[in-house]
């Protein structure tokens, strides 16, 4: 490889605005840090595309920008995310996610030390889902103008052909699974945040879900009408969204929502609802009744869908509401979140 | 989270419904108003409407500090905030309060306006310490309960000796409000309305304790119950008003007892009343002008108040005209009787004050409750 002036100073150094400036030193920072985390024969020959084969099926191609603060929180960071949120994004299409992009946009100053666990932590979930880092952009901010770091990725998978998961599929009837525990992201990322600091175990669920899928589409094929990750907006706004395209409502039931009393309990603290906390290695999957008890089972065999729920079923309605039956006998809309989530005051 | 479990059993609320039906008695209306509202909120999220019988009607009040603070006060603090040597720390659920004409503290803040949402009061006095130089000026809000935490600020700024933090105050008290809603005369295009009992808030009891409300028992002959904001608290607090208006009762009853006593805190009571005083009049979104239902800062305080330190002159605006908060913060109408509910009026786009918290009836019943009135609609 070509010789570089100086070395990396992983420990001690930092970003500085020569390494997003198209010079040796970005190039060393490429090569020297991202190449060596991500480790494989297409970035190796260090062309600005990759060029790849696909194999027979549709292909499906998803992007997503993370900006989450703060950067490292228990159960992940920025990175390991970046590559979980478009795996799952792909693997939503019931298809097997192949290579992915990763942009960077850096701010002056960031450590260097960072940067390394951050690109290690990706290309480790990459591996383990599965995937490649073929591609990506490194580019280096002035401080102040980026939160430390924004990462964009970008992915491509493949559908088999007459496996069409989409959001307008889901009919009368049809039942409501998800594949665990709701808001454990959301809380955990809370947890670190300054001013909100509490004491709580819960670690973000951030995982990816493509092998999930592929055992449940084995175990319910053409019964799954749709799925889909329950992220910002959390299980609320996804269920939303599907009754409009869908044009139905839901009936949910809230004793069957697997929720960890640790995270009822910050929500509780919060004034927040569980239901509407992100999550980032969740599924939501709308499926026909005759499907469910064999795709339940698929789910909770997988070490991802241990504690999987049938939380309840579509309905006829021209309102689009998601309603709900209380743990405590009572009936109530979820609805969309309004505005950002803001704890209450009293 | 254990306990909060023991207080939203599924079948100890059953049992209590099945009680509530069978002590009501259906030749006559019961109506009463839960005050706070994080008792509207309980209500509206754990659906127990539909476990009262139609006899049995809650009327939301108007106990939500972010609901009652009038758009003047919002303009107020919006000019304050638009000023450069000013940083100004609020709660999070002021952000989106409407002020005159769409303002709103979210918006000044993305035009530009140093505001920062904080989560205690401690948070603002950090603020001031990381910005010497700047004017820090916390807008405080809210009851009886978050009066005791701007104290400790007030306090903690005289100790680290922080010359650059204030205080926009706008904390004001219960009772007097309830009193206003008891005497209001029939009142033009509103009309008046008939309350057989109040559900008291806990959280402002836990600090002024019970005795305040031995007042509206014994004045007006209503019944009082001091009830927590788990779902079982409120049922059983129900329980306990249909047996007092049953038995032609009206006594401070105290359903709350495991964090409530008669005196309340003795200590928060006093630092309160050692800093602050009554305000001869305060303005209230719904309600008007109440005497003496607000608070201010004492003379010997008036360094740490924003309204002196920082020459902030009253504003008053009036709401939307189509606006029926006024109506709806005392009970007469329904969120689904004002014209703008749902269409133009959303939590999205507040047009008035009961839309913007999640305590508020209208934002409670458009969020949790409106498929009900689908459900009457398609019943009738
Ligand atoms: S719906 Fe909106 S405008 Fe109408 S009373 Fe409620 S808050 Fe005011």
């Amino acid at each position: 490889m070509k010789a570089y002036q100086r070395k990396l100073d992983i420990r001690n150094g930092c970003v500085d605005l020569s390494h997003g400036s198209g010079g040796r030193a970005m190039a060393q920072l490429i090569s020297g840090l991202f190449h060596e985390a991500f480790g494989n024969e297409w970035l190796a020959r260090g062309n600005d595309q990759s060029a790849f084969d696909v194999g027979a099926g549709r292909m499906v191609m998803t992007t997503d920008g993370y900006v989450v603060s703060p950067l490292f929180f228990p159960g992940g960071n920025i990175g390991s995310l970046a590559v979980h949120g478009t795996v799952n994004d792909i693997a939503m299409a019931g298809a097997r996610p192949l290579y992915l992009s990763a942009s960077f946009i850096i701010e002056e100053g960031f450590r260097f030390a960072d940067l390394k666990m951050i690109a290690e932590s990706m290309g480790e979930a990459a591996r383990t889902a599965g995937v490649h880092i073929v591609t990506g952009d490194t580019k280096v901010v002035e401080r102040g103008k980026a939160d430390g770091l924004f990462i964009s990725t970008a992915g491509v998978g493949v559908v088999p052909h007459g496996l069409d998961l989409s959001a307008e599929n889901a009919r009368v009837g049809d039942r409501v699974l998800i594949s665990g525990t709701l808001g454990d992201h959301g809380v955990a990322i809370m947890s670190k945040r300054q001013n909100l600091a509490f004491e709580t175990e819960i670690v973000s669920d951030s995982a990816a879900l493509n092998d999930l899928v592929a055992k449940m589409v084995e175990a319910g094929g053409r019964g799954i009408r749709l799925m889909r990750d329950p992220t910002r907006g959390g299980l609320a706004a996804t269920l939303n969204e599907i009754a409009l395209q869908s044009d139905l409502g839901f009936h949910l039931r809230e004793e069957a929502i697997p929720v960890k009393p640790g995270v009822a309990a910050a929500c509780e603290l919060l004034g927040l609802d569980p239901l509407h906390v992100a999550n980032e290695g969740k599924l939501v999957a709308i499926l026909a009744p005759e499907n469910t008890a064999a795709v339940l089972a698929a789910m909770r065999a997988h070490p991802l869908g241990r504690d999987a729920a049938d939380i309840g079923e579509a309905v006829a309605d021209d309102h689009h509401f998601v309603q709900m039956a209380t743990s405590f006998g009572g009936g109530r809309i979820v609805d969309w979140l309004s505005g950002e989530q803001l704890p209450r005051i009293c | 989270m254990k306990y909060a479990d023991e207080f939203r059993d599924k079948e100890i609320a059953l049992g209590l419904a099945k009680a509530i039906r069978a002590e009501a008695d259906p030749q006559k209306l019961y109506r009463f108003m839960e005050f706070c509202g994080g008792h509207t909120h309980a209500i509206s999220r754990y659906g127990l409407e539909d476990m009262l019988p139609k006899n049995v009607r809650m009327i939301h009040g108007p106990g939500c500090p972010v609901c009652v603070l009038p758009a003047g006060r919002i303009d107020m603090a919006i000019r304050l905030a638009e000023r450069p040597d000013v940083i100004l720390c609020v709660y999070g659920d002021l952000m989106r309060v409407p002020g005159s004409q769409g303002a709103s503290l979210l918006k000044a803040k993305a035009r530009g306006a140093d505001i920062r949402m904080v989560y205690s009061t401690i948070d603002a006095i950090r603020i001031a310490q990381d910005n010497a130089g700047r004017e820090v000026v916390f807008f405080a809000i809210g009851f009886e309960t978050t009066t005791p935490p701007t104290a400790v600020m007030i306090r903690l700024a005289q100790k680290k000796q922080l010359e650059n933090v204030t205080v926009f105050c706008n904390h004001v008290l219960t009772p007097p409000a309830m009193q206003n809603i008891l005497e209001s005369p029939d009142i033009r295009n509103i009309g008046r309305i008939e309350i057989d009992g109040f559900v008291g808030p806990a959280h402002v009891s836990t600090i002024i304790g019970t005795a305040p409300y031995e007042f509206f028992a014994e004045e007006f002959g209503k019944p009082v119950v001091i009830a927590g904001f788990e779902p079982l608290d409120m049922m059983q607090a129900i329980l306990m008003l249909v047996r007092q208006v049953n038995e032609d009762r009206h006594e401070v009853e105290n359903q709350y007892s495991r964090a409530v006593n008669r005196d309340g805190n003795l200590r928060a009571k006093e630092e309160v009343s050692d800093i602050f005083e009554l305000r001869d009049q305060f303005e209230w979104r719904g309600l008007g002008q109440v005497p003496y239902s607000g608070l201010k800062l004492k003379r010997a305080y008036a360094i740490y108040d924003a309204e002196l330190r920082c020459d902030m002159h009253e504003l008053r605006v009036d709401d939307n005209p189509a606006c029926e908060c006024g109506a709806i913060l005392r009970g007469v109408k329904k969120p689904v009787d004002c014209k703008l509910f749902g269409t133009v009026c959303t939590p999205e786009t507040p047009m008035g004050s009961c839309m913007v918290s999640s305590e508020g009836g209208c934002a409670a019943h458009w969020t949790y409750g409106r498929f009900r009135d689908h459900q009457q609609r398609r019943v009738s």
